[in-house]
């Protein structure tokens, strides 16, 4: 990336913590808890998890960066701390801007109807009562949900009430977009429409960053890459194509045939899942 | 870094993080240091809490969202039950008929004090919406935690709303409270018009107070645990069930009881709508020891307890009410600010 171009997240050395409380070291027996407390132990076992272990990069204004790694290399923890919602142990991450994390565990109201959950997002967001007004009709039909929409969120499929999600967070144009696999649950024609919009939003000037275990979303999506594995960036680069390439050679996965002028995955295959 | 109790990620590659990257053109980061390289270019931390200014200007923009999803939560409260809505009212109105069946109809006590009935049901009423603040805004947290993961707004637009949904619930148990407290004999007077500043000085201190057990609930699981018995224990302190002058105990420790938040809001609501407590307050007459003796043996005529000397000054109770809503607002929201960036960490 040339120098001239405007960075919108830097992460410098972070490192994040998450504090476990209850986790006992031995077996979870009342029996061994009896012991535990006999023997007046006066702290409660706090663990720590040390998830995301001193990353650093830059992303600049129009980048789609994907995340990959296998599960529990910290992916979705630094999505989370770019967002802002956990605090960094060291090293910081800073922002232009503010970060919207869109994950798949992010349901919004699940008591409450997807018109009341679209509304409540939206203000939530920020926008005001008109604008909200403007952007209900959009929202509803980029969603897909149809006929659903006035039922409680928890009578969803987990795949509409991530539509209707990503709808509601891709209604505002954000500077910074965090995607944590909210496209894993979407059928095709909604992975389409998605992928345009993401391609939208990067065209407002933000910054998109995408985490998904379907390599092939993050191929066609992302302009660059980043590589963790236990909670430490392995490489990071443009060359997306060769960095996935190498992931599932890591991974013991098939070699992927390309075409070797274009790059372009030669035949329809099943998405590596990790 | 070193801790013998600290894991790291998971994974399976014990042996060591290293993976074939040979050969691989990886972006470089710039030369500059990281952190100055933000400073010039105007980036902030992204756990950074705003200053308190910018705070409530966020705060201000969110009022729409504030409004909105206490109604919807308030919606959503009923949703499982048949009659919906209409448990709004009747709440309030199940509350009353109780304390009727058991002080009205069954228990013929009236411990001293003037219409009985419309004193114990004021106060439950008015003790209730603190209670029922502080309960609600201990757990605001936790519920919406989903809803902190996946946007950003000023967390404390939460236990606010919370509030919002009880002031709700007061107000119709108001409506309530009236007709119950014509019924029984108390005229409509000017003074009701009092209930609106006790109302506004309550909700403020509710706020405040509901800001604290938010982020006290938010960490520590224990404090919802506790939260019930602490209310309880402030509930038969802040003379619900009986006027805290009459009790038997030191004078100092009667004014502490009767100057501590709930009692007053409690007071300030029964001197406006009940003539019946305006007229026996003591101190409502002018000193007298001997009918002050009179009513302390007998408890007859109920209202004589006016002519005893009262412990605190009834004309500073206003000033308390404010002070009190003053006070927990302030630390309130000062003690939720604090901790604005670890909500989402749950």
């Amino acid at each position: 990336m040339a120098a001239a171009e405007k960075p919108m997240v830097i992460a410098d050395d972070l490192h994040i913590v998450y504090r476990v409380f209850g986790a006992g070291g031995d077996k979870g027996t009342a029996a061994t808890a009896l012991l535990r407390i006999m023997g007046r132990k006066t702290r409660a076992s706090i663990r720590e998890v040390h998830a995301i272990r001193g990353v650093s990069f830059v992303a600049y204004r129009g980048d789609a960066v994907g995340v990959i790694g296998r599960n529990g290399s910290g992916k979705t923890t630094l999505l989370r701390a770019i967002a802002g919602l956990l605090p960094p142990e060291q090293g910081n991450v800073y922002t232009d801007g503010e970060a919207a994390l869109l994950g798949v565990n992010a349901a919004l109201l699940d008591d409450l109807t997807g018109e009341r959950n679209v509304v409540l997002g939206c203000l939530a967001m920020g926008m005001s009562k008109a604008e909200t007004r403007d952007k209900f009709p959009s929202i509803v039909d980029f969603s897909g949900v149809g006929d659903f929409i006035d039922l409680p969120m928890k009578a969803y499929s987990s795949g509409m009430g991530s539509r209707l999600r990503f709808a509601i967070a891709g209604s505002k144009s954000q500077d910074i977009l965090l995607v944590d696999e909210a496209l894993a649950t979407g059928d095709a024609e909604f992975r389409v429409k998605s992928h345009a919009r993401i391609q939208e939003l990067r065209k407002d000037a933000g910054t998109v960053f995408l985490v998904a275990h379907n390599l092939e979303e993050v191929e066609q999506t992302c302009n660059r890459v980043i590589w963790m594995e236990r909670g430490k960036i392995v490489t990071q680069g443009e060359d997306v194509i060769e960095i996935i390439d190498r992931y599932i050679a890591a991974s013991g996965g098939a070699p992927v045939e390309r075409d070797p002028v274009t790059g372009k995955r030669i035949h329809a295959r099943v998405p590596l899942k990790t | 870094m070193s801790n013998d109790r600290r894991l790291s990620a998971p994974g399976q590659l014990q042996a060591g993080d290293e993976f074939a990257t040979t050969g691989l053109v990886t972006t470089e980061l710039p030369d500059t240091p990281l952190a100055q390289l933000a400073a010039e270019h105007g980036l902030r931390p992204s756990a950074e809490r705003p200053p308190v200014l910018r705070y409530l200007k966020h705060l201000w923009q969110r009022r729409h969202f504030i409004m909105a999803f206490a109604t919807a939560r308030n919606i959503a409260m009923y949703t499982e039950a048949r009659l919906g809505q209409v448990w709004q009212v009747l709440t309030p109105l199940l509350n009353a008929g109780v304390y009727f069946l058991i002080f009205g109809l069954l228990l013929h006590i009236n411990r001293g004090i003037p219409n009985y009935l419309a004193f114990l049901v004021t106060g439950v009423f008015v003790f209730n919406f603190t209670q029922r603040a502080f309960i609600s805004t201990s757990t605001v947290v936790t519920e919406s935690l989903p809803l902190i993961r996946a946007l950003r707004f000023p967390r404390a637009a939460l236990p606010l709303a919370y509030v919002m949904i009880e002031l709700q619930q007061m107000a119709l148990s108001i409506i309530v409270l009236g007709v119950i407290v014509v019924c029984t004999g108390e005229p409509i007077t000017w003074y009701w018009l009092l209930v609106i500043p006790a109302l506004l000085l309550q909700t403020i201190f509710n706020v405040g107070a509901g800001l604290a057990t938010a982020r006290l609930g938010s960490n520590v699981n224990d404090f919802s645990q506790l939260l019930p018995f602490l209310m309880r224990t402030w509930l038969y302190v802040s003379g619900v069930l009986f006027q805290i002058s009459t009790l038997d105990i030191a004078r100092r420790w009667v004014a502490l009881l009767q100057i501590n938040p709930a009692a007053i809001y409690i007071t300030l609501f029964r001197e406006a709508l009940l003539k019946s407590q305006r007229q026996s307050q003591p101190g409502a007459m002018p000193y007298n020891a001997l009918k002050c003796a009179q009513w302390h043996h007998t408890k007859k005529p109920l209202d004589w307890s006016a002519y005893c000397a009262p412990v605190t000054n009834p004309a500073h109770y206003w000033y308390y009410a404010i002070a009190w809503a003053v006070l927990a607002l302030v630390v309130g929201f000062f003690f939720f600010h604090r901790a604005e960036a670890k909500y989402g960490r749950g």
